[in-house]
């Protein structure tokens, strides 16, 4: 073989290995088979640990004993990423039902029309939403005017304290305002050697829950202008919380020497978080924490309460970060009006709500839920169902690309945490003109 | 029609039969991707709606606008320069020394080969735990013996090296490959080379090493290739050491720390898989592709192809 010809062949086999087949998806819709008719649903879902699959499987229990010509056939322990693969991909095998833990990708969802627009649904079961479920969580299920989800459940974000380290340091209540909040963290601390025995608060955008848009949740603020333009160049609060924050990562030791703390922690997951294991006296986090944690088998008393405000919006206090998990139609399905049954149970079903409420201790998403008295809450858990129901608790709003807006400002975050960026003013501008660019490209 | 014109068109089809299989497969799988693959780079897709053109928006935005891409390539260049180079060197090295030993080679060859039976994710998880700057073993011992205890995985200018650690680490398919090679070698060759007087670099440099030189092109072409595709190591390695795991619905962002185990395949995942972006996808894939096409080209023009000493 000529070397011209062996070498060009050597390229091309070489190459082959890098190209990536072009797949596309087929995105049908319109519901036309009988909901009363016998058949088999597919039903994807994000949980996974054990406890949390038993309560779905015994949620999809009561659906099939209140349709019995409806079975469900499970499927656990899927992240977006498969989900995304799966609705692209489409086929007969492929979810009729579809659950997603990430709130902030419903502007993708619904524009794309990875999930079905629930609307005409919606209208023939007559279901008056604004009654049925609180208005941020309405909120955080659509796009645009595009409802394609309903909460499946829903998360409040709030602080978790350590009593025991709270008495021990004479602290009686839990802050109020951030200003109140950076004091108390600063008292809770020990250092140690170039380490800490005890850190008052883990301040970082790494800290596990402490991104940014936990954090913005607590000012007064908004993402976007009325042409839908980034903000936060424009809205100080932006600048009031990142300064904060700098600060207080500055105040409670440096940045270098806390993230060489946060490298000894345990996994946000597992039995060994910072805050179980009493390496962080105070922690950022979702109500889950709760159940967590006395799983874990502390050996303090917790605390909960809401997290602290801007010290001129005490007013508001009380309020904080909503998400959760959000529920569909796969485009794909031939199913799609006994499918729309199964989401009508799930999301607004009170006793189906309650229940899977009390199983996996998350809020529940309905008012009805939220009042019922078979609900079961002490008063730790009591402060995630009022943060829930706060008015002024919000979420961040959806975009045309998902989370990636919240990515690349938590980015310029963790640039400006560590020092790195030094110029909070430019910054931010430099941030907002990418993430119009990002929602531009989107479009 | 002639007989003769019959027989040539006979043998025509004869020899497209034959050869049907490849060329079904070169249609179906390169050339059918490849040229999709420039056709979406011109649209805007989401892989749901139909695709609309957009012109050179995809490739304005991904070279101007992206600000992940370059990092990305700076990344997968310093990968393919420094990571494949040390994976190469360490792989012939580890292969000379396992052929030379006259006890207990089987041993080492077993060890030495092991740790590239380890699955990726498993690996670097491993390596991030021994690497952790705050409770790993690693930086345990160079601290007790007053040495510098680097982030590794925790900071921008050492995440590379620790992943050309992992990857050394795991040269174990090389070293089968070079000691296959070195025991290939004429030994009558350096039975001349020595009673020229030659020293054992010179041994090395001249008879060893052009002998082996078609299989050290063969380790190059195959580790350019596969560290333009490197994707799970960075990615565990920065989902891991970043705390951001997911499952509270936070969506993660490759790169961490500070974007330095950013590579390109992890931005056609990211692009097309999780913003939906097809076209700029299909942009950095063909990025990809040139860069292997070019990198490829230039070993084979510079080495002379997988010509040996003896061909």
């Amino acid at each position: 073989m000529p070397r011209f010809t062996r070498n060009a062949a050597c390229v091309l086999t070489a190459s082959l290995a890098l190209l990536a087949t072009a797949c596309t998806g087929s995105s049908e819709s319109g519901a036309t088979d009988d909901p009363n008719a016998e058949t088999t649903l597919t039903f994807w879902h994000g949980w996974s640990a054990p406890a949390e699959v038993k309560a779905v499987e015994e949620n999809i229990a009561r659906f099939e004993k209140a349709h019995p010509n409806i079975k469900v056939k499970v499927v656990g322990n899927i992240n977006d990423d498969k989900l995304n693969q799966a609705l692209r991909a489409g086929g007969s095998n492929g979810p009729d039902v579809v659950s997603s833990f990430t709130t902030s990708n419903v502007g993708k969802f619904c524009s794309s029309g990875a999930f079905v627009d629930l609307k005409p649904f919606i209208e023939k079961s007559k279901l008056d939403l604004d009654a049925l479920i609180p208005k941020p969580m309405l909120d955080y299920t659509q796009f645009e005017g595009t409802r394609c989800a309903l909460p499946l459940l829903g998360d409040a974000y709030g602080l978790y304290y350590n009593k025991d380290a709270f008495e021990e340091a004479g602290i009686k209540a839990p802050p109020k305002t951030w200003s109140e909040f950076a004091k108390v963290a600063k008292k809770l601390t020990k250092p140690k050697g170039d380490s800490y025995e005890q850190l008052g608060f883990m301040p970082t955008y790494h800290g596990y829950e402490t991104v940014v848009s936990h954090y913005m949740s607590q000012w007064d603020h908004a993402y976007f202008d009325a042409d839908g333009k980034s903000n936060i160049a424009e809205d100080p609060a932006f600048a009031e919380m990142f300064t904060y924050q700098k600060k207080l990562v500055d105040d409670l030791g440096g940045f270098a020497r806390l993230e060489k703390y946060r490298n000894t922690f345990g996994d946000e997951w597992g039995a060994e978080h910072p805050f179980h294991t009493g390496q962080v006296a105070m922690q950022l986090d979702g109500e889950w924490r709760l159940g967590m944690a006395k799983d874990a088998g502390l050996d303090f008393e917790i605390g909960t309460a809401p997290l602290p405000v801007a010290d001129d919006e005490v007013d508001e206090y009380g309020k904080g970060f909503l998400s959760g998990t959000i529920v569909g139609i796969a485009p794909a399905s031939k199913k799609q009006n006994a499918a729309w049954e199964l989401v009508k149970y799930l999301t607004t079903d009170t006793e189906s709500v309650v229940a899977f409420s009390n199983a996996i201790h998350n809020v529940p998403s309905t008012f009805e839920a939220l009042k019922s008295p078979d609900l079961k809450t002490d008063p730790e858990f009591r402060t995630f169902l009022d943060i829930a129901q706060h008015p002024e608790s919000t979420t961040a709003p959806n975009a045309v690309n998902g989370a990636t807006y919240q990515l690349t400002l938590q980015d310029f975050g963790y640039q400006y945490e560590s020092g790195k960026a030094k110029d909070l003013k430019a910054g931010l501008e430099k941030t907002a003109e990418q993430i119009d660019r990002d929602i531009e490209q989107a479009k | 029609m002639s007989t003769l014109a019959v027989r040539r068109r006979r043998s025509a089809l004869r020899t497209l039969a034959f050869l049907s299989p490849w060329l079904i497969g070169f249609a179906v799988f390169f050339a059918y991707p490849l040229i999709s693959t420039v056709y979406f780079s011109l649209m805007k897709y989401d892989g749901f709606n139909t695709p609309e053109f957009r012109g050179l928006d995809n490739w304005t935005y991904v070279f101007s606008d992206y600000p992940m891409f370059w990092p990305a390539l700076r990344n997968t260049l310093w990968l393919v320069l420094v990571m494949v180079t040390c994976r190469v060197v360490f792989g012939l090295g580890v292969g000379l020394l396992v052929t030379r030993i006259k006890r207990g080679a089987g041993v080492f060859r077993t060890l030495f080969y092991l740790p590239y039976l380890a699955p990726p994710v498993a690996a670097t998880l491993a390596f991030v735990f021994l690497l952790n700057p705050g409770t790993g073993p690693v930086n345990s011992v160079l601290d007790s013996v007053g040495l510098p205890t680097p982030g590794w995985f925790t900071d921008a200018a050492w995440s590379k090296p620790a992943l050309t650690a992992l990857a050394v680490w795991g040269v174990g398919d090389l070293m089968v490959i070079f000691m296959a090679a070195l025991l290939d070698v004429p030994k009558e060759q350096y039975e001349a080379a020595e009673l020229d007087g030659a020293s054992a670099w010179q041994r090395f440099r001249y008879v060893t090493l052009p002998n082996i030189s078609p299989i050290v092109l063969f380790a190059v072409v195959t580790g350019v290739i596969q560290t333009m595709q490197y994707y799970t190591q960075p990615l565990v390695a920065g989902k891991v050491a970043s705390g951001v795991i997911g499952g509270s619905g936070q969506q993660f962002e490759p790169g961490y720390p500070d974007k330095s185990t950013l590579t390109l395949p992890q931005l056609v995942y990211n692009l097309g898989f999780q913003r939906f972006d097809y076209g700029a996808a299909c942009v950095v894939a063909l990025v990809l592709f040139a860069l292997a096409m070019a990198f490829t080209a230039l070993l084979m023009r510079r080495r002379g192809g997988l010509l040996g000493a003896g061909d």
